[in-house]
């Protein structure tokens, strides 16, 4: 376990009143001291440089910042980084171990569930906390669940078959 | 864009946040979900200079129902917890349909009702229903607790009827005379889009007759609208076609849209009437089924 102690913005200025947060992050605790109005997904992004998680509209509207927040989907750019204090936050890169793709990724690849890859990483944990949720589910289960989460290149048709093929594969290691 | 700044304060008790509060003297905001507080302070349309998280202040998050069926909803209660209740689905069709029709899925995770009607955005879905369900908002303040009805609760375009120092620690539907019934119909362009038009109805019924209804409207104004004449015409009847084409046309004619990007002033006013149908229609057949 390491543990950062960064100063996340801003602007340097000294009298800037900051709070330090503790976050449990993709299974490892790391600080930083950050300014109350600093957002998760920007704590996330710049303070941790875990530049998976993309922030796209502005509006909490279009879910590329979808994060797991003590394992259900958030999106992280609607939260203030110091709510997260002493939270557990899995974001696309807690995904994949060392050596091998979750089966989620796989099945993003195998399906081609993706074209210019922005949403990708948000639509990915908000299919990890369905399947997590529900092993099996039908293709209207995963479209509703997906709802919160914008694509604009794929027709939505692919990323539906990518969570798919993930459950079969999930549901036959389990299994095995 | 980020907010501007602002002081942060995490209470872990009711009485801390209130004493912060009645500090703040009218320049703090509660913050629960956040869904539309911080997007707002994000584009600075709201920069409060403190913020009071209510989100460490333990025993929040509740939805429980009372022997006699009132219901009540803690302020951390989010959307989803209501979207999986089966108390709700058993024992409240109108919130039963609602909940899942609030924003996206994974807003619904964060979003609060009590923080939706404290929000008194007159595109929101929870002042609409809790307004056609008779609700009440308790709201607690250095003086105690004061019971404000859904109804008179929302001053106006994003104002309530709160004082700087009071917080909405739940909100109540009371328990039902008759058997409750009814629905919410919202039409919107695409998931998380704000209504076009929204419409909630609820009713309770006894031997065949109506003997409280409550018809609230989302986004055909400038605040939610209680169409308290339309539920009126319900009372002491039985539903019939008739009756219920006249309450539709009643709510349509307490609508007052305006003609936008999502649809014409008299569309929207369309919309309102068939949802009135379609609900009530629905409460028919369920009455049928039931007998």
């Amino acid at each position: 376990m390491t543990s950062l102690n960064e100063e996340v913005f801003p602007d340097q200025a000294s009298n800037v009143p900051v709070r330090k947060v503790t976050i449990r992050i993709n299974g490892e605790n790391r600080s930083a001291n950050v300014e109350p109005r600093l957002l998760l997904a920007h704590l996330i992004r710049q303070g941790f440089n875990l530049t998976g998680t993309h922030t796209g509209c502005d509006t909490s509207n279009c879910g590329a910042c979808t994060v797991l927040f003590d394992g259900q989907p958030i999106k992280s750019c609607a939260m203030l980084a110091v709510q997260a204090d002493g939270h557990d936050v899995m974001t696309v890169e807690g995904l994949a171990t060392a050596s091998e793709l979750h089966p989620i990724q796989e099945g993003f690849k195998d399906e081609h569930g993706l074209q210019c890859g922005f949403c990708t990483p948000g639509m990915m944990l908000t299919a990890k906390a369905l399947l997590d949720e529900n092993p099996d589910p039908t293709e209207d289960e995963i479209r509703w669940a997906l709802s919160g989460n914008l694509c604009r290149c794929t027709g939505y048709q692919n990323i539906v078959k990518s969570v798919m093929w993930a459950a079969r594969k999930i549901n036959n290691q389990a299994a095995n | 864009m980020y907010p501007t700044r602002f002081n942060y304060e995490s209470p872990k008790s009711i009485a801390e946040a209130i004493a912060l509060l009645h500090q703040g003297g009218g320049e703090a905001k509660i913050l629960a979900g956040g869904q539309s507080l911080v997007p707002m302070m994000r584009l600075r349309f709201a920069a409060p200079e403190m913020i009071v998280d209510i989100n460490n202040i333990p025993g929040l998050d509740y939805l429980t129902v009372d022997a006699d069926g009132t219901i009540h909803i803690g302020a951390l209660c989010r959307h989803s917890d209501l979207e999986k209740s089966s108390l709700l689905m058993a024992h409240q069709p109108t919130m039963a349909a609602a909940a899942p029709v609030i924003a996206d899925p994974i807003v619904r995770n964060r979003g609060t009702l009590v923080g939706s009607l404290c929000h008194a955005d007159p595109q929101g879905d929870w002042s609409s229903v809790m307004m056609a369900l008779g609700g009440i908002v308790v709201a607690q303040g250095p003086n105690g607790r004061r019971s404000i009805p859904a109804a008179d609760f929302v001053k106006g375009p994003f104002q309530n009827m709160l004082a700087f120092d009071e917080i909405a620690i739940e909100a109540i539907v009371p328990a039902p005379k008759g058997i409750p019934n009814g629905g919410y119909l919202k039409l919107e362009r695409r998931v998380g889009d704000f209504a076009t038009a929204g419409v909630a109805v609820a009713v309770e019924s006894s031997q065949g007759l109506i003997i409280r209804a409550g018809i609230g409207l989302t986004g055909v104004g400038g605040s939610t609208i209680n169409a308290t004449a339309a539920a009126q015409s319900l009372v002491g009847a039985p539903l019939t076609a008739g009756s219920i084409a006249h309450a539709a046309d009643l709510a349509a004619q307490a609508a007052q849209p305006r003609s936008d990007h999502r649809g014409s002033a008299s569309y929207k006013r369309q919309i309102v009437k068939t949802f009135v149908v379609r609900i009530l229609s629905g409460v028919v057949e369920s009455i049928e089924r039931a007998a």
